[in-house]
C-alpha cells in the first residue's frame, strides 16, 4: 500500500505559448485517494491528462507503476489506467453493455460473452443493471456517468482518474455518481479525482491537492486543507467556493 | 379542317420524341446500355468508396511525405475535368505501354475522380467525430486501428452517409462520359439507337431511365437519415 504508483517529477506541459503546468511534482500511493482542487485553468485537468498521455508533456518525467511514460514511448502501462471524463464520452453508436465490453475484449483479449459477463456485473454494481441494451442517449446525464465508471472499471486498471465527473451534470444527478465513486473509493483502487465538489473531497479523500496557476500550492489531508488552510491562495480560493 | 390542321404538330411532336414504335424497337439496345452504365458506376462507387477512405485516413495520419503526396493526389484529382482525365487514359497511357479496355478506362478515371472526392468527404466526417470519442478510445487503451474501425469510423461513416450518396449519383451521371471512349454504356446506346431510327425517342428514353434510376437514391438518402436521427447519437 505504500509504493508510489504514480511519481510525476517536474512536469512541465504548455500549449503554445501558455505554460498549463510549471514543473509539478506529485507522488501517489497505491490505494491512495487523492482530490485535485483548484479554480478552473489551474491545470488540474492538465495535470491527470498528462498521466494517461492524453497531453503529452514536454519536460519532466512520469512513472506509472514502475514504467516511464510518454516521449514516443509505447505507454502499454496505460491499459492500467481508466479515466472518467467530464463528458461522458460514452460511444453513442453502441449499447450501454457494448461501451462497457469494449475494452475488455479488444484490450483485454477476453471473449464478447466473457466480456458481457463482466459488463453486466459493473453495470449492476452502478445500478445500472436494467439499462444494459439501451443506447446511451437513451439515458440520463447521471446514468450516462455512471457507465462511463462502469466502462473505465471493466479494464481492471490500477489508477482511475476523474475528470470533473459531476460538472456537466444536473444538481439533483451529482449525487448518484458521487455515491458511486465513493464506493469504488471503499475497494482499494488508486483514485485521482479533479472534482469542485468540496463535501466529497473532505468526505473520501486521503490527500486534498490544491493547484493554482499551473503548480501544487498545497496538499494535505482533507482535515487540514479546509480547517487550517495556509497559502493565502487556497483560503481565498476556499472561501469563494464555499461562501454560498 | 380547323381541327385538324392544330391536331397536326401535337402529333409530330409524339411522333419525334415520344414515339411508341421507336420506343419498343430501341428499349433493348437501352436495357444492355443500362447495364453497362450500372456496372461501371458501381464498380466506380465502390473503388472510389475504398480508395477515398484510405486517402482520407493517410490525408490524416500519415506522415509528412506520404501525407503531401495525398495532399497532391486530392487536389490534382480533384481539378482536373473527369472526361480529359478520360481522353488522357485511353488514348495517351497506351504511347507508354498501357492500353486499358474502354471499361477499364473509364472505370479508373471516375474512380480516380471519385476517390479524391470521397477522400476529402471521409475528411470532414473523421473531424466531425468529437475530440471526446478519439480520448475515450484512447483511455480505455484501444490501438489506433481499433479506434478508427471500432469508434471513430462507425460515427464518421455515419455523418457522411448524405455527402457521400450525393457523391455517388455524380459517379453514376458522370458514367455518360464514357460514351466518348466508344464504351457502349447508356447514353452510347440511346445515340446510337437515334441514329439508327433516325429519331430522337431513344434519347428522352435514356433520360427518363437515368432519372429512375438515381430519384429512388435520392429519396433513399433522405429516409437513411430519418431513421438514423430517429435512432440518436
Amino acid at each position: 500500500m505504500t509504493r508510489p504508483i504514480i511519481e510525476m517529477r517536474n512536469v512541465v506541459k504548455s500549449f503554445g505559448l501558455f505554460k498549463a503546468l510549471h514543473g509539478v511534482d506529485l507522488q501517489v500511493k497505491e490505494g491512495e485517494i487523492v482530490v485535485i482542487i483548484g479554480p478552473s485553468g489551474s491545470g488540474k485537468s492538465t495535470l491527470i491528462r498528462c498521466i494517461n498521455q492524453l497531453e503529452e508533456h514536454n519536460g519532466g518525467e512520469i512513472i506509472v507503476d514502475g514504467a516511464e511514460v510518454g516521449h514516443g514511448r509505447k505507454n502499454t502501462v496505460l491499459t492500467e489506467v481508466g479515466m472518467v471524463f467530464q463528458n461522458f464520452n460514452l460511444f453513442p453508436h453502441m449499447t450501454v453493455l457494448r461501451n462497457v465490453a469494449l475494452g475488455p475484449v479488444r484490450v483485454r483479449g477476453l471473449s464478447w460473452a466473457a466480456a458481457e459477463d463482466r459488463a453486466k456485473r459493473l453495470l449492476a454494481r452502478v445500478g445500472l443493471a436494467d439499462q444494459a441494451m439501451k443506447y446511451p442517449a437513451q439515458l440520463s446525464g447521471g446514468q450516462q456517468q455512471r457507465v462511463g465508471i462502469a466502462r473505465a472499471l471493466a479494464m481492471e486498471p490500477k489508477v482511475l482518474l476523474f475528470d470533473e465527473p459531476t460538472s456537466a451534470l444536473d444538481p439533483e444527478m451529482v449525487g448518484e455518481v458521487l455515491d458511486v465513486i465513493q464506493q469504488l473509493a471503499k475497494t482499494g483502487v488508486t483514485m485521482i479525482v479533479v472534482t469542485h465538489e468540496m463535501g466529497f473531497a473532505r468526505k473520501v479523500a486521503d490527500r486534498v491537492v490544491f493547484m493554482d496557476g499551473g503548480r501544487i500550492v498545497e496538499q494535505s489531508p482533507p482535515d487540514q486543507i479546509f480547517n487550517a488552510p495556509r497559502d493565502p491562495r487556497l483560503r481565498s480560493f476556499l472561501q469563494a467556493v464555499l461562501s454560498h | 379542317m380547323a381541327t385538324n390542321v392544330e391536331a397536326l404538330p401535337v402529333m409530330s411532336i409524339f411522333d419525334t420524341f415520344l414515339n411508341w414504335k421507336v420506343f419498343v424497337q430501341t428499349l433493348p439496345l437501352l436495357l444492355s446500355g443500362l447495364t453497362t452504365t450500372l456496372t461501371l458506376g458501381v464498380t466506380a462507387i465502390i473503388l472510389g468508396f475504398i480508395g477515398g477512405l484510405v486517402l482520407a485516413l493517410l490525408r490524416l495520419y500519415a506522415n509528412s511525405p506520404l501525407r503531401q503526396i495525398t495532399v497532391a493526389y486530392i487536389d490534382v484529382f480533384r481539378s482536373i475535368p473527369i472526361l480529359v482525365l478520360l481522353v488522357v487514359i485511353y488514348y495517351a497511357l497506351p504511347f507508354v505501354g498501357l492500353r486499358l479496355s474502354s471499361f477499364g478506362a473509364a472505370a479508373s478515371a471516375l474512380s480516380l475522380v471519385s476517390a479524391a472526392y470521397s477522400a476529402e468527404i471521409f475528411r470532414a466526417g473523421i473531424e466531425a467525430v468529437p475530440r471526446g470519442q478519439f480520448e475515450a478510445a484512447r483511455a480505455i487503451g484501444l490501438s489506433s486501428w481499433r479506434r478508427m474501425s471500432d469508434v471513430v469510423l462507425p460515427q464518421a461513416l455515419r455523418i457522411v452517409i448524405p455527402p457521400i450518396t450525393s457523391n455517388s449519383i455524380n459517379v453514376m451521371k458522370d458514367t455518360a462520359l464514357a460514351s466518348v471512349v466508344a464504351m457502349p454504356d447508356l447514353l452510347k446506346q440511346a445515340t446510337q439507337a437515334q441514329a439508327l431510327a433516325a429519331n430522337p425517342t431513344p434519347l428522352i428514353s435514356a433520360a427518363v431511365i437515368y432519372i429512375l434510376i438515381l430519384m429512388p437514391l435520392v429519396r433513399l438518402v433522405g429516409v437513411f437519415e430519418k431513421r438514423l436521427a430517429a435512432r440518436g447519437r
